[in-house]
């Protein structure tokens, strides 16, 4: 045992002493380390509150909008000097001069025209379709005097909400010292209120930012996620079900799984493209259109929910299926009678995660031409429309102030859709969860 | 030669030094008193007391689930790293209680080396495993001595001859018993003056097992040696000293050859004769 | 047309009432080879789906991109260092409306995914190391979800945050620091893509961290590393692989980000390395050119296949690579 004894001089005999020695520098290194991870997880959480706070700082301001309240007379020289009360005469006639009146009855001492024009402009310009819906709703109102509130321009909006600050020179805000002091005769007259802005939940697209709505949007996203979830969900599904179930395992099938994995994590913009030139080009599908939206969504959501599902059915015991397939039960029967109910409520939630996901998604509609103006709310799946996260890139764009709270309102209301969705996908996984 | 081998009594351990020199006539090096574990609301080990002399093996015996490697983890803190895990009661080693707050886990750990039941070598070469100890604590004054370090540990563990011509492939490589003796080479190497070792031949063949026999019975010279075993001729063999656990308790514990020729309780009897376990 | 298609989405989800009524009122419920067979091909063709899918992606992209190398050199568009598809733009000469070099392009969407990796990497890294080895569980439970969060956000959400929020406070604190950052900087959409791609990042390692045995960190603790050294020595070269991958996913999802660019990056091509500078990149490209007008035999439509091709082949390759590690990575320690 010679050499035993020659080596074990080398092994380290006051080992406590050395350690003792060196045990600061490594607690040093050991808290710094430990730092650098609290750190991360603050720079991550804070990333995550300050693009929360900012938007909802942005966006809250929406929800209310700042009307005037005039004493509106339905005139009948001026909408139907005719007397028809016909539909066509209502809806042509100059509903402008009424308010233009109510306005100059309001302010009798502004005189010259300039002055007017702007007195004008305090309502927004859209009010005059608020004022023949009235009329051709209810004629009967014709020659009557209303007090009738009414949507304020997106300037006046702006400054009674604070982003058109009044201490600016004069000459570099949108709006004139004399406007402002109309502004705050109405203020003191009760007849200017910011008020729950219903619009915002009511209209469509527009223009001027003090109309624009998101509800056509909201009916596009509807509608193109309804697409999608007809088209995902089964095939989704029978493909979990043919790979995790019946599939043999060889090339093809294996084949067929990396392309899924593959297919996860193409660009979205792709299916765009894909789109584009299938959908669109060769099929001739209609542009712009939930149809090919959802479409092009579902491809997108495929490999997502396949993957979600095929979970889902794995976490099913063998012993199930051994069970049925012990008391002679076809592999379709014992699939379809016991393996996909205890499957689906995680295939359900999956499938939930996936539509937020397209429910989110923007960059492959831009392709297929949803990006169009689109006032009118769709009727279906292949009238025109926008969805919401392309209605949110669209009024990002827009130059005027009052659309980046109009923007900032969107998004909350969309984030709030995929709160909810993966809410009821938590909620489901609670609920059904099993431990077997 | 021996003499020079153990640890002076006058180096400064632990932080602290004033109560050693009381327990060196007698030998004393881990002193457990009224130990118990719990993992949360489970109690896994009652009042344990236990004395454990140098340069003996101490053998811990028992049914399975007893809480022997519960026991055994305790000695170096590594229950500490059990998130629902809760020791109270005392454990000193030379007289010092290694829950003190003087004491620091990684200086305990580097001074109580533990071999654990299961072969557990990092994915590195095998080089890397048995020199991350003294890397890590810095005890190498160069490459050289590193590579002495190595390879005596190696050397020691009986796996030398085996991989000297490829340190470099790695640890996972190996087979299951050469796994076990590398743990215990990787252990060694950072040169602690106890060692746990829980059943480190449950994976081996007698071979082997003869060759990790011969090894403690070596390493003893040395070291303080804490063995578990579900071997009961491994006990007779190699220890000095006999532990019975059962159910938590420490049932009874003396000299190995009287546990095995006359216990005193009945409960060990069983055991040893097969007949509980 | 929109009536069809209500009456078809009614029934369809009037089929799974229909069976389940089936299924607790029916007293046979015999297997009909047949019909077995019939669901049997409906499976085996819905599993051909993604298959399709991936043969429609590369046809479409391959068929136009053909067409636009008709008209434009593959050595130009590959090469060339000048984008710049509306100059001159004639009518009656089609392939002659701008030059087309992809390299700008590239650069600018490299700079851009550059930035968002050295924020997300080490963040989503560190963070992924706090919550799996120091956080404690209650924090954990609620800071991985937290986290998750991030990657749920829609990136239009992103896009509007980084060019209505970051970038003008970017360009505010140059103004300060006397720097000259512009509006449209490759900072400010690189770093919001940062924030976007952390729990890309975090999620995969955490998971893989987590995955990393016990007895191994055991071993390393039973021999006195503290834990900073554990994860550094041990767990983190055991969970590289995986790690690795998640790193080269959250890369291949950078580079094909869209929505952040488009609103907060810019439209000018530029090779340069400025982070400070407007740059733009591959997909706001492919929407710049294919949003508005669309005139399916213009060399300026097709451009856009041919990157959508490259941002493809790219991707894909990344992606692959990933793959690759982590089976190395399991064929070597399973
Ligand atoms: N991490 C843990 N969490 C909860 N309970 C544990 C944990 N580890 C061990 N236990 C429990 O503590 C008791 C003692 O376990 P221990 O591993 O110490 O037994 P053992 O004597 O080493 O058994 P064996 O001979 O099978 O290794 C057992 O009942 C076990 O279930
Ligand atoms: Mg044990």
């Amino acid at each position: 045992m010679t050499d035993t004894i020659d080596t074990s001089l080398s092994i380290p005999k006051n080992t406590s002493e050395i350690v003792h020695q060196g045990l600061k520098k490594r607690y040093a290194a050991e808290k710094r380390f430990r730092r650098y991870g609290v750190v991360a997880v603050c720079v991550a959480l804070l990333g995550l509150v300050v693009l929360f706070s900012s938007i909802l700082t942005k966006g809250y301001t929406a929800f209310y909008q700042t009307n005037i309240q005039l004493d509106i007379t339905f005139d009948e020289s001026v909408i139907d000097p005719k007397g028809t009360r016909k539909t066509k005469d209502l809806s042509s006639a100059d509903y402008a001069a009424l308010l233009k009146k109510a306005m100059r009855t309001q302010f009798p001492e502004v005189k010259t025209r300039r002055d007017k024009k702007k007195l004008y402009n305090l309502v927004s310009s859209t009010a005059v379709f608020a004022l023949r819906a009235k009329t051709m709703a209810d004629p009967s109102i014709i020659g009557q005097t209303h007090s009738l509130w009414l949507t304020a321009s997106d300037d006046v909006d702006m400054l009674i909400k604070g982003h058109i600050p009044r201490e600016l020179p004069e000459n570099e805000r949108r709006i004139s010292n004399k406007e402002i002091s109309w502004v705050d005769q109405l203020i003191e007259a009760g007849s200017l209120e910011k008020q729950f802005n219903r619009q915002f939940f009511s209209a469509g697209d527009s223009r001027e930012p003090e109309a624009a709505g998101i509800k056509g949007a909201i009916i596009g996203s509807f509608y193109t996620l309804l697409v999608t979830l007809l088209l995902t969900f089964p095939t989704s599904v029978a493909a979990a079900i043919y790979l995790e179930e019946f599939a043999p395992k060889n090339r093809w099938t294996a084949m067929i799984e990396v392309n899924i994995n593959n297919l996860a994590a193409v660009p979205s913009i792709v299916f765009g493209l894909l789109g584009l030139a299938i959908f669109l080009n060769v099929m001739h599908l209609p542009r712009s259109a939930p149809i090919v939206g959802g479409l092009v969504l579902a491809l997108m959501t495929l490999p997502t929910i396949i993957i979600a599902s095929r979970a889902a059915l794995k976490s099913v015991p063998p012993s199930i299926r051994a069970a049925a397939l012990g008391l002679g039960a076809t592999r379709m029967q014992t699939v379809f009678h016991h393996v996909l109910p205890l499957a689906m409520p995680g295939i359900m939630t999956g499938t939930i995660i996936g539509m937020a996901q397209a429910l989110g998604e923007t960059a492959p509609l831009l392709m297929i031409g949803m990006v169009a103006f689109i006032v009118d709310v769709p009727g279906g799946p292949t009238d025109p429309s926008t969805v919401l996260p392309v209605q949110i890139f669209l009024w990002a764009d827009a130059p005027e102030r009052a659309f980046v709270e109009r923007t900032s309102a969107a998004i909350l209301v969309l984030l709030g859709f995929l709160v909810s969705m993966n809410a009821l996908a938590i909620f489901l996984r609670k609920k059904f969860e099993r431990h077997w | 030669m021996l003499a020079q081998q153990q640890i002076d009594p006058s180096t400064p351990t632990m932080g602290q030094n004033q109560q050693m020199s009381i327990h060196l006539e007698n030998n004393l090096k881990v002193k457990v008193s009224d130990v118990a574990v719990y993992y949360g609301d489970k109690q896994a080990l009652f009042g344990i007391d236990l004395d454990i002399y140098k340069n003996q093996v101490t053998a811990l015996i028992g049914p399975s689930g007893c809480g022997k490697s519960t026991f055994l983890r305790c000695i170096n803190r590594m229950n500490d790293t059990i998130e629902s895990c809760r020791v109270t009661g005392s454990i000193e080693i030379d007289g010092v209680n290694i829950s003190d707050r003087s004491v620091d886990v990684v200086e305990l750990r580097s001074r109580i080396g533990i071999v654990f039941q299961k072969a557990n070598p990092f994915p590195k070469s095998i080089y890397d495993n048995v020199s991350y100890g003294p890397r890590i604590h810095g005890l190498a004054k160069d490459r050289q001595h590193l590579d002495h370090i190595v390879e005596s540990s190696l050397e020691r563990a009986g796996l030398w001859k085996e991989v000297s011509d490829r340190l470099d492939e790695p640890g996972t490589g190996l087979s299951g018993g050469q796994q076990q003796r590398l743990c215990i080479a990787r252990t060694i190497a950072v040169g602690p003056d106890v060692i746990l070792m829980d059943e480190p031949c449950s994976a081996l063949d007698p071979i082997a097992t003869a060759k990790i026999e011969e090894l403690m019975d070596e390493l003893r010279q040395n070291f303080t040696i804490i063995i578990v075993t579900h071997s009961m001729q491994q006990a007779a063999r190699v220890s000095q000293k006999t532990a019975f656990f059962h159910l938590g308790k420490l049932v009874e514990c003396g000299e190995t050859e009287q546990i095995f020729t006359n216990p005193q309780d009945s409960r060990t009897q069983d055991y040893i004769t097969g007949r509980i376990g | 047309m929109n009536t069809i298609f209500i009456i078809l989405a009614l029934v369809a989800f009037s089929i799974p009432a229909i069976v389940s009524y089936r299924w607790r009122h029916s007293i046979r419920l015999v297997a009909n080879p047949k019909v077995e067979l019939f669901v049997r091909v409906l499976l085996i063709l819905s599993s051909l789906i993604a298959v399709i899918t991936t043969v429609g992606i590369v046809l479409s992209l391959l068929f136009e991109s053909i067409r636009f190398f008709n008209l434009v050199s593959p050595l130009e568009f590959l090469t060339s260092t000048v984008w710049s598809p509306q100059t001159a733009l004639r009518g009656d000469q089609v392939g002659g409306s701008g030059v087309f070099g992809s390299l700008p392009l590239l650069a600018g969407t490299m700079l851009i995914s550059a930035i968002a990796m050295t924020v997300a990497v080490p963040v989503g890294l560190f963070a992924a190391i706090y919550l799996a080895e120091y956080a404690t569980p209650r924090f954990r439970n609620w800071a991985k979800p937290a986290l998750e969060i991030l990657a749920g956000v829609p990136t239009v959400v992103y896009g509007f945050f980084a060019a209505l929020t970051v970038a003008p406070i970017l360009r505010e604190t140059g103004t300060v620091l006397g720097l000259d950052i512009a509006s449209e900087s490759a900072l400010a959409a690189g770093s919001v893509m940062g924030i976007m791609i952390i729990p890309f990042v975090s999620s995969l390692s955490d998971d893989v961290i987590r995955a990393v045995p016990r007895s191994l960190r055991d071993a390393s603790l039973g021999l006195g590393a503290t834990q900073s050294e554990t994860i550094r020595q041990v767990v983190l070269p055991a969970a590289l692989p995986g790690i690795v991958s998640a790193v080269l996913l959250a890369a291949s999802r950078a580079i094909g980000e869209t929505m952040i660019v488009v609103m907060a990056a810019g439209l000018a091509a530029k090779l340069t390395a400025n982070p400070l500078e407007a740059v733009t990149t591959v997909t706001v490209q492919i929407v710049t050119l294919l949003v508005g007008d669309q005139e399916f035999d213009s060399a300026k439509t097709l451009a856009a296949f041919a990157l959508g091709l490259l941002l493809f082949c790219v991707t894909l390759t990344l992606n692959f690579i990933a793959f690759k590690v982590v089976q190395r990575y399991r064929e070597q320690y399973d």
